[in-house]
Formats: C-alpha cells, sequence, structure tokens
C-alpha cells in the first residue's frame, strides 16, 4: 500500500517539475505558444441570428490564421446576459473568447440589478461588423421626412406607435435619444426580437418601425425609411440620409465583436486581434456584408475599449434622463 | 405544369442532391430523436459548409434535417415518455401508453405514415398557397396572439384526463414559470432570487425533459425494486399492415391535423408544440369515443404527428414569401439563403424560380423518404425498450443530462431539470399530468407579449376595447375560445341527459 503511495506521489513530482520545467521556458522565450488547441467561440445568441451568421462565416477564415480549430458554441438567454456573465468568469487562457454586441453589454449592467458582470469586465478583441439602426414608416404613411415625422410625434404625443426589438435595447435606446433631442413623444412597442417587430410592422400593427439595417435593406421595398443612424452614407442605402445629415446629433447602430474574459495576457489578444481584422479587412467578406445589409468595421483591441467607454457616457445620461 | 416546376423535379433526380437530402433526414432523425439537441443546431453546424456548395443543395440538405428532425422527436416520446422535440409533446399522450401495452411498433409505424403524410401536405399547401396563407400571417398582431394564446389555454380541459381543478392548477403552474427571466415591458428581472443565471427564464426543453422523462425513469427504476414486470416489446407479424389498415379509415382526422398544423405554422412564433396539441385536442374533440384517448391508441399519436410535420411546410411560408422566419430552423434556412446572396421575399420566385422550386420539391421528396426510414426502423428501433431496467435507467439519465446541457450549453439547465424531474414526479404522485403545466409554460410568454404590446397599442390609440375587441381574427379566436371552454360543460350535461334517457 505504501509502495504505491510512493510510486503515486513520486510521478506526480515528477510531472510537477516537468510542468514547471516547461513555464520556465516559455518564459525565457518571451513568447505565449499559442494556440496549440481549439479555441472556443461563444455566441451568446440562438443559431441563425446575425451574431451567429457572422460567426460562422468566421469560422473557417480564423481557423485557416490561427493553424486550430475553431468550436462554435450558442449560450443564449437574457438577451446575450448569460453567456457574458459565463465569459467574465472564465479562465482567461485565450482558448474561450465571446461575441459581443453593443449597446447590450453596456445596456444590461446599467439597467439590470445583477446582469451577471460589468461592461469594464469584457476585454474587446476586436469590433468587426455593425448594423445601424433606421427608421422607417409605410409606404402610404403621410410622413415622408423625418422632420415630417417629429413634428407628428410633436403635435400628438404617444400617438404613433413604433416597433423595435426588445426593451431598453439599442432600439428602445435609439428612440429615447430622437425623443430627448426633438421634444417628441411616441409609443414604443417592444417585440420580442427582429423578426416579430418587421412583422409587426408589415402587418401594418404598428406605425413606424426602428429596424436594424440588414432587416432595412431586405424589406426596402415595403418601407419608406427616413432616417439611418450611420455615422456617415450607409453604403447599401445610397439615397437614406443620416439622423446626422438631417440635423439630429444622434449615432444608433448594433455593433459585433468579439471578447476575452479579464486577465487575458496582452500577446493572446494582440493574435486574436490580428485574425479578426485579417477577416474583417477582407474585400470579398466586406463585399458579401455590404450585400447583406451588414456595415463592415474593422476596430482593433484598443480603439473598441474608447468607443465602449464613449457610448457607455452618452447612454448613461439618457437613462438618467428616463429614469427622472 | 410550369417549366420551371419540371426543372426542379429533374434537380430532384440528380443523384449527388438526392443522396444528400436523404443523409440530411438520416441525420436529422437521429438528432431529433435526441432531447435537447435540435434542428436548429444541427442545421447551425452545417451552415459553414453550405458557404461552398451551390444553392440548391444547400438548402436541400438543411431542409431534410428540418424535417427528419420534427419526425425523430417522436422516437423518445413514443419509447421513454420524453419528447425528443418539443412537438411532440402530444405524441408521449398516446405513445408512450401505446408502449406500455407492448404496441411501441404500433406507436412508431403509425407516427412514420402520419409524418410523412402530414409533411407531404404541409409541403404541398407551402409550395401551392404561399401567397395568400402568408397575408393571414401578416394580420396576426399582438392582439391576435393574446387571443390565440387564450384559446389555446382551453384546452387543458383535454390534457387534465380526469381532474379539470388540477389541470387548471397545472396550467397556473405552468403560467407563472413562464414568467421567470426578464420582463418583456420594462426589462425588470423576475423570480431570479439574485441567480444571474435565471436571467434566461427556463427552457422548455429543459422542463419537459424533467417533467415527463425523470419520473418515468424513478417509476422503471420502483418497478424493478418491487419485482414488477417491465414493459417488453415483442415483434409481432402484421404489424405494419394492421396500422395502415387502420389509418385508411381515417383519412379525416390525418387531413384535419395536417391542415391545423400548416396553419399554425404559418403563425410566425407558434410552433409544431402548440401544432400537435391543438391538433390532438380536436381529434379528442371529433372523436366517438374520446375518453379511450390517453390510453394508448394510435389516433392520439396520428394527430400529433401529422400535425407537427405539416407545421415545417407552414412555418416555410412566411419565410418565402416575406422574408420573416417563423421559427428557429427557418432563422437558419434565411441566413443560409442571406449568405449564398439570395434574398427571400418575392425574388424567390422570379428570379431565383429554379433554386426555389427545387427546394420546395425536395422538401415533398424529403418528407416521403422521412416516412420510408421510420417505417422499415420502427421495428429495430422499439427493441431498444427491451434492455433490462438496470442498463436502460442510466442510459436514459445520462441522455438527460447531455441533452439539457446541451440545448444551451449551460450546466444551470442541469440542475433545473434534475430539480423538475423531481417536482414532476411528486406531481405525477399527486395526479397531476405534466401536460397542463407544460401548456402554460408554452404559452404563457405568447400570452404575456400579446397582452403588454396591445395594452400599449391600446393607450396610444386611447381605447382598449378597440385593440382588443373590434378586429376580426379576434373575434374569430375570442369566439373559438368561448366554444373550447364550453365544449367540456355541454358533453358533459349531453352525457348526462343520455344516461338519464338510459335509465328511464
Amino acid at each position: 500500500m505504501n509502495k504505491k503511495l510512493f510510486v503515486i506521489g513520486a510521478v506526480f513530482l515528477l510531472s510537477l517539475t516537468l510542468l514547471v520545467g516547461c513555464g520556465g521556458q516559455d518564459k525565457q522565450a518571451g513568447t505565449i505558444d499559442y494556440p496549440t488547441k481549439p479555441i472556443k467561440y461563444v455566441i451568446p445568441f440562438e443559431p441563425g441570428g446575425q451574431s451567429d451568421l457572422e460567426a460562422r462565416r468566421q469560422q473557417r477564415p480564423l481557423e485557416q490564421i490561427l493553424g486550430t480549430s475553431i468550436v462554435i458554441e450558442n449560450k443564449a438567454g437574457g438577451g446575450g446576459a448569460v453567456g457574458w456573465a459565463e465569459l467574465v468568469n472564465k479562465k482567461p487562457d485565450g482558448y474561450y473568447m465571446t461575441g459581443i454586441n453593443i449597446p447590450h453589454i453596456i445596456l444590461q449592467p446599467l439597467a439590470r440589478e445583477n446582469a451577471g458582470y460589468q461592461t469594464d469586465q469584457i476585454i474587446t478583441v476586436a469590433l468587426f461588423q455593425a448594423t445601424p439602426i433606421g427608421l422607417a414608416v409605410h409606404p402610404d404613411s403621410p410622413y415622408n421626412t423625418l422632420d415630417e415625422f417629429i413634428e407628428a410625434g410633436k403635435k400628438n404625443p404617444g400617438k404613433i406607435t413604433v416597433s423595435g426589438s426588445g426593451t431598453l435595447s439599442g432600439h428602445d435606446i435609439a428612440l429615447m435619444q430622437l425623443e430627448d433631442i426633438t421634444g417628441a413623444k411616441y409609443q414604443y412597442i417592444p417585440a420580442q426580437g427582429a423578426a416579430p417587430s418587421i412583422q409587426s410592422f408589415l402587418g401594418k400593427h404598428v406605425d413606424a418601425i426602428l429596424a436594424n439595417s440588414n432587416d432595412l435593406v431586405q424589406h426596402q421595398d415595403k418601407m419608406k425609411i427616413l432616417a439611418i443612424g450611420s455615422g456617415e452614407t450607409f453604403e447599401p442605402l445610397p439615397e437614406v440620409k443620416t439622423f446626422k445629415e438631417l440635423g439630429i446629433d444622434m449615432i444608433a447602430s448594433i455593433d459585433r465583436g468579439v471578447a476575452v474574459p479579464p486577465n487575458t495576457d496582452p500577446q493572446i489578444i494582440e493574435t486574436l486581434e490580428k485574425a479578426f481584422l485579417e477577416i474583417a479587412n477582407d474585400q470579398d467578406i466586406q463585399a458579401q456584408m455590404l450585400k447583406e445589409g451588414f456595415m463592415p468595421l474593422a476596430m482593433g483591441s484598443e480603439e473598441s475599449k474608447q468607443y465602449i467607454n464613449e457610448m457607455k457616457k452618452e447612454y448613461s445620461v439618457i437613462l438618467e434622463k428616463v429614469k427622472k | 405544369m410550369s417549366p420551371d416546376i419540371i426543372a426542379a423535379l429533374l434537380n430532384n433526380i440528380n443523384p449527388v442532391y438526392f443522396l444528400m437530402m436523404a443523409l440530411g433526414v438520416g441525420f436529422g432523425i437521429i438528432v431529433g430523436a435526441l432531447p435537447g439537441l435540435t434542428a436548429t443546431m444541427a442545421m447551425a453546424l452545417l451552415v459553414p459548409f453550405t458557404f461552398t456548395m451551390e444553392p440548391a443543395p444547400a438548402l436541400m440538405i438543411l431542409g431534410g434535417i428540418y424535417v427528419g428532425a420534427m419526425y425523430g422527436g417522436c422516437i423518445a416520446a413514443i419509447l421513454v415518455n420524453t419528447p425528443g422535440t418539443p412537438s411532440a409533446i402530444a405524441t408521449t399522450f398516446d405513445g408512450f401508453p401505446l408502449t406500455k401495452k407492448g404496441k411501441a411498433e404500433h406507436a412508431l409505424v403509425t407516427a412514420a405514415i402520419s409524418s410523412g403524410v402530414g409533411g407531404v401536405i404541409g409541403a404541398v399547401i407551402l409550395l401551392l398557397l404561399s401567397p395568400p396563407l402568408a397575408s393571414v400571417a401578416l394580420k396576426f398582431g399582438p392582439p391576435e396572439y393574446f387571443w390565440m394564446a387564450i384559446f389555446g389555454l382551453t384546452i387543458i380541459a383535454t390534457l387534465a384526463s380526469g381532474s379539470l381543478v388540477k389541470g387548471l392548477i397545472g396550467g397556473a403552474i405552468g403560467l407563472l414559470l413562464s414568467q421567470i427571466g426578464i420582463s418583456p415591458i420594462g426589462g425588470d428581472m423576475r423570480f431570479t432570487f439574485g441567480f444571474y443565471q435565471l436571467q434566461a427564464g427556463l427552457a422548455l426543453i429543459v422542463v419537459l425533459i424533467g417533467f415527463f422523462c425523470i419520473p418515468e425513469v424513478l417509476g422503471m427504476v420502483e418497478k424493478k425494486i418491487s419485482h414488477i414486470d417491465k414493459i417488453n416489446f415483442k415483434p409481432q407479424k402484421g404489424v405494419a399492415k394492421g396500422v395502415i389498415l387502420e389509418l385508411i379509415k381515417k383519412p379525416v382526422l390525418l387531413i384535419r391535423s395536417a391542415i391545423i398544423g400548416a396553419f399554425v405554422g404559418i403563425v410566425p412564433g407558434a410552433g409544431g408544440n402548440i401544432a400537435g396539441l391543438l391538433s390532438y385536442n380536436e381529434a379528442v374533440r371529433w372523436s366517438k369515443n374520446p375518453k379511450e384517448f390517453g390510453t394508448g391508441i394510435i389516433d392520439g399519436v396520428a394527430a400529433s404527428e401529422s400535425s407537427n410535420n405539416s407545421e415545417v411546410g407552414g412555418s416555410l411560408v412566411p419565410l418565402m414569401t416575406l422574408g420573416i422566419p417563423g421559427a428557429a430552423p427557418a432563422a437558419i434556412l434565411l441566413g443560409a439563403m442571406m449568405l449564398q446572396g439570395i434574398r427571400p421575399g418575392p425574388e424567390l420566385y422570379t428570379n431565383y424560380a429554379d433554386i426555389t422550386y427545387t427546394f420546395l420539391i425536395s422538401l415533398i421528396i424529403a418528407n416521403v423518404i422521412m416516412g420510408v426510414f421510420g417505417f422499415y426502423g420502427s421495428r429495430h428501433v422499439a427493441k431498444v425498450i427491451n434492455l433490462p431496467a438496470n442498463y436502460l435507467a442510466p442510459m436514459i439519465v445520462f441522455m438527460t443530462v447531455i441533452g439539457s446541457y446541451a440545448i444551451r450549453n449551460n450546466m444551470t439547465d442541469v440542475l433545473i431539470m434534475v430539480l423538475f424531474g423531481l417536482i414532476g414526479y411528486a406531481l405525477n404522485k399527486a395526479g397531476f399530468h405534466p401536460g397542463p403545466i407544460v401548456l402554460g409554460l408554452i404559452l404563457g410568454p405568447i400570452a404575456e407579449d400579446g397582452l403588454v404590446q396591445s395594452m400599449l397599442m391600446g393607450q396610444s390609440a386611447g381605447s382598449m376595447w378597440v385593440v382588443f375587441f373590434t378586429r376580426p381574427i379576434s373575434l374569430i379566436l375570442i369566439a373559438l375560445s368561448l366554444l373550447s371552454a364550453g365544449w367540456p360543460i355541454v358533453s358533459s350535461l349531453r352525457n348526462r341527459k343520455k344516461e338519464a334517457d338510459a335509465n328511464a
């Protein structure tokens, strides 16, 4: 019995020294051998959504660049919150990354008592895709311009219904912003997701809709798009003016990217950032995205962090006002 | 026949395409049979591969998986009382009692034929009637969803089997359970007790596994301990022929169920689970021997399976004509189309007519393949339950753990499944059927979303009355709800009168 214990002990010690030895070697070389095994790429939404499809588009190219396999896993729930809560508690070894959505990761911790994570715990690797949010009405609607729509919202506050996806979501906050800037008032009708929202609009159960650019592109012949929330002209919809061009100083967009747990080694982040940006800058992929109604982005880790901080400030102000 | 359809037919005879689709169907059946693994997951897995494929075969293989998985759900439902997919909930009601009687093959053959027939009807409806039906789908706004959920709740009377009071309590419990998570208006966290994991709410399939499967496994163990004979299956001759002959006599049942299924499918957001439950309810209502339902008759299986497979065709109507995915698997198809550069909508029937018709016809063929697979597989699959309980029970438990984890890759779901399993076991002993609870859980969110959105619309319009009580489809649904709720009273009165007459 004792002999057995001794053998086990010896083996354990031996393997320990082996591990320590290896660790030491790595430090000497000054680089981390990464990646050496499959990387998990978690999407905190159901399969088939925009975030999910983007990840599946990236899967093959990522595998080629990183030289390892990428395993996509869906962890849906709580509008993404469950997946992000899990991300921030994971080991920061570079083998677990999660797709992120802005403004979700900013709004949830602001609005919920316990979303399970804080925005600054999410370490962004890159932002690679966006869907600017547009405002549209029916083709036979009496409103032909954003001005007319705003005037009507001032004259009959709360009489115009606007469909969007989710409460305290990108769509909800975009409408709050519009109301805040113009003083008009609308009735927001939150649907559970983009598809039900579009359905409600196409069935004319609501007067207007706030929708993501890919949905606008897809259904453009069944609506009048009054304005879009991109910073500059949105290429797939060249005739549509931005809110800014129409004198309303607001950006409304859902941005998608990928993040790793807090305390991840900067080298690992750099490796991943390079891979994601290479795909994001690929001409073919960009052309494909534009055709589908997405806006290609290629923001690195630092740039994304600054962007998120700016947006957080902006949203905190709006939410404070709404709470009052 | 238009040249497009003929070209599409020829495409379907292409052996490579055909083989891929058959593979898709087979893969789908396996995935569907395993509780917790869904058609959506299997299809999503294939999406990166479809990039490099031609559009038509890409859609065909995805469609094949969808069709196969919808049928596969019945296998676990019949053999171990666990809906492999939520669509097979109603299949358990008579499917499992049939297995208990040693008639597992009867149930499986019935499911295969009914699924095939229902699926073909659904696919034909999709092929021929999409545009007019899509406009019906658009008429469903928040008030219609609310009344549809209320109508759905009235079938508790059928599901309660015995005690109406217990059925109503069960339904209420289900509605309450559906409230866990983030509220649709205001975004508050409800009944999460400080656990961030509960933000996600309860996953239907996790609760289904808990309520339906665990009590059955515990029962199996109990019997083993007290040396009661286990359920067994002895292959008999002529089962398939007998079942076919019996089903041929019931065309109305199959067709009615298929039409209900297709119609429910057209309404985005209402899925195969609701389709199966509604058809089962109608089968009971129109039957001459309603009391036999739930004791193990093939009518119950046929109603549920015909309906949930025709739902597949229905659920693709809003996708193909409007570009709105009415169900999760349809969302994957939409994604696959977009990645191929195809935009669903009217263009599908003009610019992409060859691809579209090839796909639509392939759905009909996929249903036939599925029926054939199911038909010939039944006898072999049924033998699974002959395994001794000391192997079978742990195997099932193992599958339930994997399944409840896989649905959202979340460990909390496994704990929830075990918890609900124990609750379900206790409720079973107290005479509660899990049906009404699950119904409440399914319809709760639909009712709530419909209610709050309608109320916001009413606020804006200045009148709740106009929103809730003046829209034509709402009025039909209200009338149906009243009829359905009043039916048990009417029929019991009628029975009492009959008995009184007989006694006099």
